[in-house]
């Protein structure tokens, strides 16, 4: 037996509803939520500002001080508050995901605080996370390259699914854990790929087509990014239009 | 991994498709008129312009043929320059600007101020401008709020003074943040906007470059309404004919005012 239907309901190759909003920090420089469904996100970015303590400034660029953490409810069974070893490495897996288009050298010294809180946990939580970090700091006007956009592929039962849920991860054939799940990032202008993350098994030449899969999903997410970025402005826009 | 080279394809033969035409409609926009037009906006990694016609200037960057925007905001056409305006984020101190900064240290050769910038500002005693006979530290205190302008930057380095027109402590009154972006719109073309809120208020009124505005008059409620005003302004920044609905706002506010005297 395999799996041949998506829990959900969805196709492979789909995501999950997509909710982004802007703004919702209103004394953070930049900040965004980004959603997948169940799964919620909120970035927020304070900075560039000076690094303190100052044996940690770089005198050639910007440091970008990320942290990721889930809070206490956002899973079922509560989440000890806290850093843990797994949100530590999430937070270095985010930076490097993100450090490749910032342009950090535009500001020697100085520190880039990144703060991702994921409210609301339904598997996938990084790539929500690195989304509404690029978002956040599109709207703090960090100098970057490029909006960066992630996605979770799946490789549940031997086929290859989106955006992978709690209940997919957890999926299993006699006893057996079948779930595969690989986070990806993508620099879309020119196609980069800034993290890879497996946890699992996986054959070789169903990596590349995993790659393929979340570059594809990954283009639709940065449409919907641009846009909600695009609307910010509209936002501002709107009562000009009401008055006429 | 064809069809990634495809869909790379695909990318670039958009944006060739794109960018003639957004050329083009900013041109128009900017013959028919200069200011008050909502300008296209772009977010980073975009391409804005195509070929070698232009150059790049802030929040942009030339790759290869194309100059792509780095930073989130509007595109703007200087000649052959192509500058991003942004709309967002901290105040990035430029040679030459008015800002208002706030004492933070006083050393045995000058002040340190924070200007709202990344960095901390050094005011060096010999550009301090103080009465004869005093002391530094007797005349300013940490806290203080002054008028200085920025003398030069180099590397995070930023060196103020305050030996120009109208550079002093300033004494009394209110200070208000606002985003440093939007400080355009308050001061308004060539100072019309503020010069306005002067008169309508009677308020003194300096505005930073950095955002920070600082507000003094003859009482409290004249404070009040210029900071309401410029509130105003910061909130709806993007809107056409924004002097007359802050004049409206003003009017009203005083005929209210009158009314409740009455």
């Amino acid at each position: 037996m395999t799996y041949e239907k998506r829990y959900d309901g969805r196709d492979f190759d789909e995501t999950r509803k997509v909710e982004i909003k802007m703004g919702v920090i209103p004394r953070a420089n930049g900040s965004a939520m980004f959603s997948f469904g169940n799964t919620k996100a909120i970035a927020a970015v304070y900075g560039p500002r000076l690094m303190h303590p100052q044996h940690l400034q770089n005198p050639e660029k910007a440091v970008l001080r990320c942290s990721y953490d889930m809070l206490s409810f956002s899973v079922t069974e509560r989440k000890k508050p806290g850093p843990s070893r797994r949100s530590s490495e999430i937070s270095h897996v985010i930076m490097n995901a993100l450090t490749p288009v910032l342009q950090l050298e535009n500001f020697p010294n100085a520190v880039i605080d990144l703060e991702i809180e994921i409210i609301q946990a339904d598997a996938s939580t990084r790539c929500a996370g690195i989304n509404a970090a690029a978002l956040a700091l599109a709207h703090a006007g960090i100098p970057m390259t490029d909006l960066i956009s992630a996605v979770s592929v799946g490789n549940i039962g031997n086929k290859i699914c989106i955006d992978i849920t709690k209940e997919e991860e957890d999926y299993e054939e006699d006893g057996e854990k079948l779930a595969t799940d690989i986070p990806v990032a993508f620099a879309p202008r020119k196609n980069r790929l800034t993290l890879l993350q497996l946890d699992g098994k996986v054959k070789p030449e169903v990596l590349k087509k995993v790659i393929e899969a979340g570059n594809k999903a990954c283009m639709k997410i940065n449409e919907a990014q641009k846009k909600a970025l695009r609307d910010l402005k509209m936002e501002t826009e709107l009562p000009e239009e009401e008055e006429k | 991994m064809e069809a990634k080279k495809e869909a790379e394809e695909n990318e670039e033969m958009k944006k060739t498709e794109k960018k003639p035409k957004k050329g083009e409609s900013k041109k128009e926009e900017k013959s028919e008129k200069i200011l008050k037009i909502p300008r296209d906006i772009v977010v980073p990694g975009e391409v804005i312009v195509s070929g070698e016609d232009y150059l790049p200037s802030d929040g942009t960057m030339r790759e290869s043929m194309n100059i792509i925007a780095t930073r989130f905001g509007l595109v703007e056409f200087i000649g052959r320059l192509v500058k991003v305006i942004p709309l967002s984020g901290v105040y990035i101190p430029r040679r030459g600007n008015t800002v208002i900064g706030k004492v933070i240290d006083i050393t045995y050769n000058g002040l340190r101020l924070d200007i709202g910038a990344p960095y901390e500002a050094f005011l060096p005693m010999k550009e301090c401008f103080f009465p004869h006979g005093r002391e530094l530290e007797e005349y300013f205190n940490i806290g203080d709020m002054i008028t200085v302008k920025i003398f030069s930057i180099r590397r995070g380095d930023i060196n103020l003074t305050m030996r120009d027109r109208g550079l002093n402590k300033l004494e009394g009154g209110m200070t208000i943040t606002v985003n440093p972006n939007k400080v355009p719109r308050v001061i308004g073309k060539e100072g019309s906007m503020v010069n306005m809120i002067k008169q309508e208020t009677g308020c003194l009124i300096v505005v930073g470059q950095n955002g920070i505005i600082w507000i003094r008059g003859e009482n409290i409620d004249a404070e009040l309404l210029a900071k309401e005003a410029i509130l105003l302004i910061t909130s709806k920044s993007h809107i056409e004919g924004l002097t007359d609905l802050v004049q409206d706002f003003l009017e009203k506010a005083k005929k209210g005012k009158e009314k409740l005297i009455k």
